[in-house]
Formats: structure tokens, C-alpha cells, sequence
């Protein structure tokens, strides 16, 4: 309902709206269904790169499934809408409906280019098949096209290359061609699934230059998921922290890496190693993610919390902004104590 | 290792092609019409005249084997389309739907496959008329469960990798997953398995036709003329060697082109 009135007064509809997505795993029996993802709310605006960062097994994967619909079996949306380009309803489409936003609107990229392109098909097969899907290009239009998005990918000698099958290839091409597959069909929003996280550290550097290049150029929005600040503080405007489920943090990239309000992005940006810190134990949190099924009434880090108070243990905060474009979900956000800290 | 390997693939394609060009002859020419009886000529032993002698009619055998190998062929390649087709429509759709319907249709494949071949070949032959189509259909549906098998562990293992997911993910349909992203990962499998089925299907066709079952006469089948010959045996025994080498020529092929074919997948991995 926001949505329409915001669309009536002309104010930008964001490219991407989710609200108060509850994801959930069905249990066998008659227990009660786990909750995987628990109110997770964000907007990524045309054009803009948004950072999704947090451990693993925070649910950030399965954010940026529970979009396309591709969540696995026993996984459903449970509540909350997620409206593409304030039009689409992508939380209540069928399958059918989706799969025509999959890779022509909505584009992903994969983990691991190692084993994302298929071994028993050449490259000019794997790139002309989404072409010809969605785009319903000819054989040979398709061929063309493709050429030209390898070039556009920086991949030297592009005719030939269609001829080559994925082992030919080393990791940083095999992204490349993954990233070209991605933005074959223009989409309006990329969703990069850690998208270096496979790749050497120099190759990384290459393949987010390329990224943003691609949203300079096309005006692709980026969803980029990753648990590396590094990568957040390179490509992204705004970031969200993510744990079990919920967000714990959201804001610009300068505020959150200067000025953090929730104790765990503190000690997160604690834990990145730095030369200063040479030689030194490196900062870790104590503790563990909670399970799904170990999760409590109050707040989710409350366990592993080194400021936590009676309070933390029993209720769970809202997402509360304490500064324009600045929320956390804590009751201590706004006590000098956890800035201190922060700051160290 | 690698000669091992080269072997059975260079043996089983030699044995399947020189079958296979003796049946191509035989479209077109034999020494004598294969159905041509001469009584004064009966049970000769081999001579310039009839290169494998004649039979209890007097028919020519090197004719009757040649013709025999269409027969064989026809067999082989019809039953195992049969078995493909529904391999792959029960494979693809229990690999693929998984749960209850994945059950429902493995344990009906196991049902089938616990039967002897050659009984439930006997059985579905022997409630209709015998005839050849009705043989190429019993082993087709014979072949059904090992096609199966294949197909489901290929799909299973196939639905599973990234690059299904990635494909999916770009907007891939159930038909585009199922032709473009895995078959082409598991179309050696399914050739072996094809190979492999090629020597059974022959092999049940001469056994049913050795009991009468099968093709019926005057037509030649390899598996009907060890039936005649076996009464001459001690009499005139090349008779009986002829179709009975050329039984074996062609399992042999086969089989060994299956295992080669293979050997040179597992290789390529």
C-alpha cells in the first residue's frame, strides 16, 4: 500500500522492495515450522549496490534465493511480499510467472564459476542458450550477441572461445563468462552470491572492477552477498548485517564501517586483520551462530554479546533507525559504551 | 591399462561392424535366396558352392546367417528404443518429481527387474501370438528398468550441480534442464547402457526363437536355426556352429563396445 501512494505522489519506486520476508523449514511430524529468515526487510534502489554481509548460515543465501523462488525443498516464503520494480509480486507468482523474471529481470551470479558452467557444454552453447530463452534470438543472432558480451566481459579472442568447454578455462574466465551470462538480457538487478569468494585475490580485484563497470554502464542495480567487509567497502553504497535470520544493521557504507551501532558489525570490523595488527591475536567473537532451532525470545546475539544485559536475554529489539538511513536492532545502539568499543 | 582399454573398444567396434556390413549385404544380395529349399542338397558340408554348407532343407546357411543378422539387428535396435523411451520417461520423471512418485516408479522398475528376462519374455510372448514384433516388444519392456536405473542416478546426481541450479536460476524450463543441461552429461551412461542392452536383446531374441517362440518360419533368426540344427548335430555340425558363432560374435561386440564406450568416459572424467 506504501507502494502505490508512493507511485501516485511520483516519488522513485525502489527496483527491489522486500518487506518483512519470513522464510521458513517445514519439519517433519507435526512440529512447528523452523523460521530460517525472520522479518528481513531492504530496498535496493536503480542503480545502487546493496551489501548483504554475514556469517555463514545467517540465511543471506537463502535471502537471495527466496527471490528469484528458487528456495530448496522443504523451504517456503511464510510471510512478507517481495515486490520487484514496485509491479511484480515475485513472493506470489508461480512458477511459471517467475521463471520469465529469472535471467532476463533478475540475473544471478554464483559462488563457485568452477562449477557453475555446465562441463558438457561449450561456452558458445551455454551463453547463446539464455540469449535464444529469453531474448528469442536466432542461432546465429545469438552467436553474435554472444561475441559481443565476451568482449564486453574482457575476454581476449571471443570467436574462439565459444568453441571452448568450461575445463579449457581458468576461474577468473570461467566468472567472466558467468558474469556475461548474467548480463546477457540487461537485467535491472544483479544478485552476486559471493562472487569472489573462489577466486584469487588479484583476480577478485578484476572481477569486481568488472561489476562495476557493468553498473556504471548498463545501470544494473547490484545485490551483492558476501561475508568480506573488503568486498562491501569496494563496491557497495549501502550494507545490511545479517545473522540468524534477521537484520542486525543497516546503513551507508561510511557509517557503518565508522560509526557501527550493533555490537556484532563492531566486532565483525574487529575481526578483519589489518597489518597494524601483525603479530597479534586477532579479535575474534566468542560463541557460535545459534542454530535454528536454538534461538530464543531475545535477542539473537545476546549469547555471544559482550555488553548484553538482562533485557537482551528475554526481548528481541526492533530494527530501529537511530540515525537518517542508520538502524539497529539494539537496545544498547544508542549508549556511549558499544561507540567506544566500536571505535577501537 | 590404456591398451586394455583401447582394446575392448577396438575389438567391440570391429565384431559390431563386420555384423553390421554383413546385414547391409544382405539387403541386397545372398549367395542363394534364403528361403530357397533344394532337397538333393540337404546337410552339405561346407564347398565352393555353400561356403557354410546347407541345412535339413537344403537352404543355403551362409544365406540364411546373413539374413539372420537383420533380423538380429532389427531386434536389437527396436527394443532398445522401446526401452529408452520408457527408461527415460520413468527415469527423468522419478529422478526429477523424487518423493512418493520416485517410490512408486523405482519399486515398480525393481518388480521388473526381479523377473528372469527370459520368463517374463516367455510370458508376454506366450499370452499373444508369437510373432517378431511381439518379441522385440517383450525385450523392450525388459529393457525398461536398467535404462531407468541409469537415467534417475544421471538425473539425481545431474539436478543437483551447480551449473543445473545456475541454469535454473537464469530462467531455465523443466524441458531446457532436462535436454540442454543434463543429457549431454549422461549420454555416454546411456550409450553404454544401449550397448549393453543391443547383446541381451539379441541374445533373448535367439533363445525365444530357439523355443519357437520367437521369429517364426520360414524366415532365418540365428536363434531358430541352432533349433534345427540341434537334431543334425552329430551329423552335420557346422550347421549348428554357424548362427551359433555368429550369437556369439555379436554379444561379444556389443558388450565390449558397451564397456569400451565406458572406459572412455571414466577416462575423460
Amino acid at each position: 500500500m506504501r507502494m502505490t501512494a508512493e507511485a501516485a505522489t511520483g516519488t522513485e519506486t525502489p527496483l527491489l522492495d522486500i518487506r518483512d520476508l519470513r522464510v521458513q523449514l517445514r519439519r517433519g511430524g507435526d512440529r512447528s515450522p523452523l523460521s530460517v529468515l525472520d522479518g528481513v526487510t531492504l530496498t535496493v534502489n536503480r542503480g545502487e549496490t546493496v551489501g548483504i554481509v554475514g556469517e555463514s548460515g545467517c540465511g543471506k543465501s537463502v535471502l537471495s534465493l527466496s527471490i528469484l523462488g528458487l528456495l530448496p525443498g522443504g523451504m517456503r516464503i511464510g510471510g512478507g511480499e517481495i515486490w520487484y520494480d514496485g509491479r511484480h509480486p515475485l513472493h506470489r507468482m508461480s512458477g511459471r510467472e517467475i521463471r520469465s523474471f529469472r535471467g532476463k529481470e533478475i540475473a544471478m551470479i554464483f559462488q563457485d564459476p568452477m562449477s557453475s558452467l555446465n562441463p558438457g557444454l561449450s561456452i558458445g552453447d551455454q551463453v547463446t542458450e539464455t540469449l535464444r530463452l529469453h531474448l528469442g534470438q536466432s542461432r546465429r543472432e545469438a552467436k553474435e550477441h554472444a561475441v559481443r558480451l565476451l568482449r564486453k566481459v574482457g575476454l581476449p579472442r571471443p570467436e574462439s572461445l565459444l568453441e571452448a568447454y568450461p575445463h579449457q578455462l581458468s576461474g577468473g574466465m570461467r566468472q567472466r563468462v558467468m558474469i556475461a551470462i548474467a548480463v546477457s538480457c540487461n537485467p535491472g538487478l544483479l544478485i552476486a552470491d559471493e562472487p569472489t569468494t573462489a577466486l584469487d585475490v588479484t583476480i577478485q580485484a578484476q572481477i569486481l572492477d568488472l561489476m562495476r563497470t557493468i553498473r556504471e554502464e548498463d545501470g544494473t542495480s547490484i545485490l551483492l552477498i558476501t561475508h568480506d567487509f573488503s568486498v562491501i567497502a569496494d563496491m557497495c553504497d549501502r550494507v545490511l548485517v545479517m545473522y540468524a535470520g534477521q537484520i542486525l544493521e543497516s546503513g551507508t557504507v561510511d557509517d557503518l564501517f565508522e560509526r557501527p551501532l550493533h555490537p556484532y558489525t563492531a566486532g565483525l570490523l574487529r575481526s578483519i586483520p589489518t597489518p597494524e595488527k601483525k603479530n597479534r591475536p586477532l579479535y575474534s567473537i566468542e560463541g557460535r551462530v545459534p542454530a535454528l532451532h536454538e534461538r530464543g525470545a531475545g535477542c539473537r546475539f545476546a549469547a555471544r554479546c559482550p555488553h548484553a544485559v538482562e533485557r537482551c536475554r528475554t526481548e528481541n529489539p526492533e530494527l530501529v533507525a537511530y540515525r537518517d538511513n542508520h538502524a539497529a536492532r539494539c537496545f544498547l545502539a544508542e549508549t556511549e559504551g558499544v561507540h567506544r568499543h566500536a571505535a577501537v | 591399462m590404456r591398451g586394455m582399454r583401447n582394446f575392448s573398444l577396438v575389438l567391440g567396434t570391429l565384431f559390431v561392424s563386420i555384423l553390421f556390413v554383413i546385414m547391409l549385404v544382405s539387403l541386397f544380395y545372398t549367395p542363394h535366396p534364403p528361403n530357397e529349399m533344394n532337397v538333393r542338397e540337404r546337410l552339405q558340408a561346407p564347398s565352393a558352392r555353400h561356403l557354410l554348407g546347407t541345412d535339413n532343407f537344403g537352404r543355403d546357411v551362409f544365406s540364411r546367417v546373413m539374413v539372420g543378422a537383420q533380423t538380429a539387428f532389427q531386434v536389437g535396435a527396436v527394443s532398445v528404443a522401446i526401452g529408452l523411451a520408457g527408461g527415460f520417461l520413468i527415469g527423468t520423471l522419478a529422478g526429477y518429481a523424487g518423493r512418493w512418485v520416485d517410490e512408486l516408479l523405482m519399486r515398480a522398475t525393481d518388480a521388473l527387474l526381479a523377473f528372469p528376462g527370459i520368463l517374463l519374455a516367455l510370458l508376454l510372448v506366450s499370452v499373444t501370438k508369437p510373432s517378431l514384433f511381439q518379441t522385440m516388444l517383450a525385450i523392450g519392456i525388459l529393457s525398461i528398468p536398467s535404462f531407468a536405473r541409469v537415467i534417475r542416478a544421471g538425473v539425481l546426481q545431474q539436478k543437483e550441480a551447480d551449473y543445473v541450479k545456475a541454469a535454473r536460476g537464469l530462467g531455465a524450463g523443466y524441458a531446457n534442464l532436462i535436454f540442454v543441461q543434463i543429457m549431454p552429461n549422461i549420454a555416454s551412461a546411456i550409450v553404454t547402457t544401449a550397448a549393453l542392452n543391443f547383446s541381451t536383446a539379441i541374445l533373448i531374441e535367439a533363445a525365444l526363437s530357439y523355443l519357437g517362440l520367437g521369429v517364426q518360419p520360414p524366415d532365418p533368426s540365428w536363434g531358430r536355426m541352432l533349433n534345427e540344427a540341434q537334431s543334425y548335430l552329430a551329423k552335420s555340425p557346422w550347421f549348428a556352429l554357424a548362427p551359433g558363432v555368429l550369437i556369439t560374435l555379436s554379444v561379444l561386440g556389443f558388450n565390449l563396445l558397451g564397456d569400451g564406450i565406458r572406459d572412455l568416459r571414466d577416462n575423460s572424467i
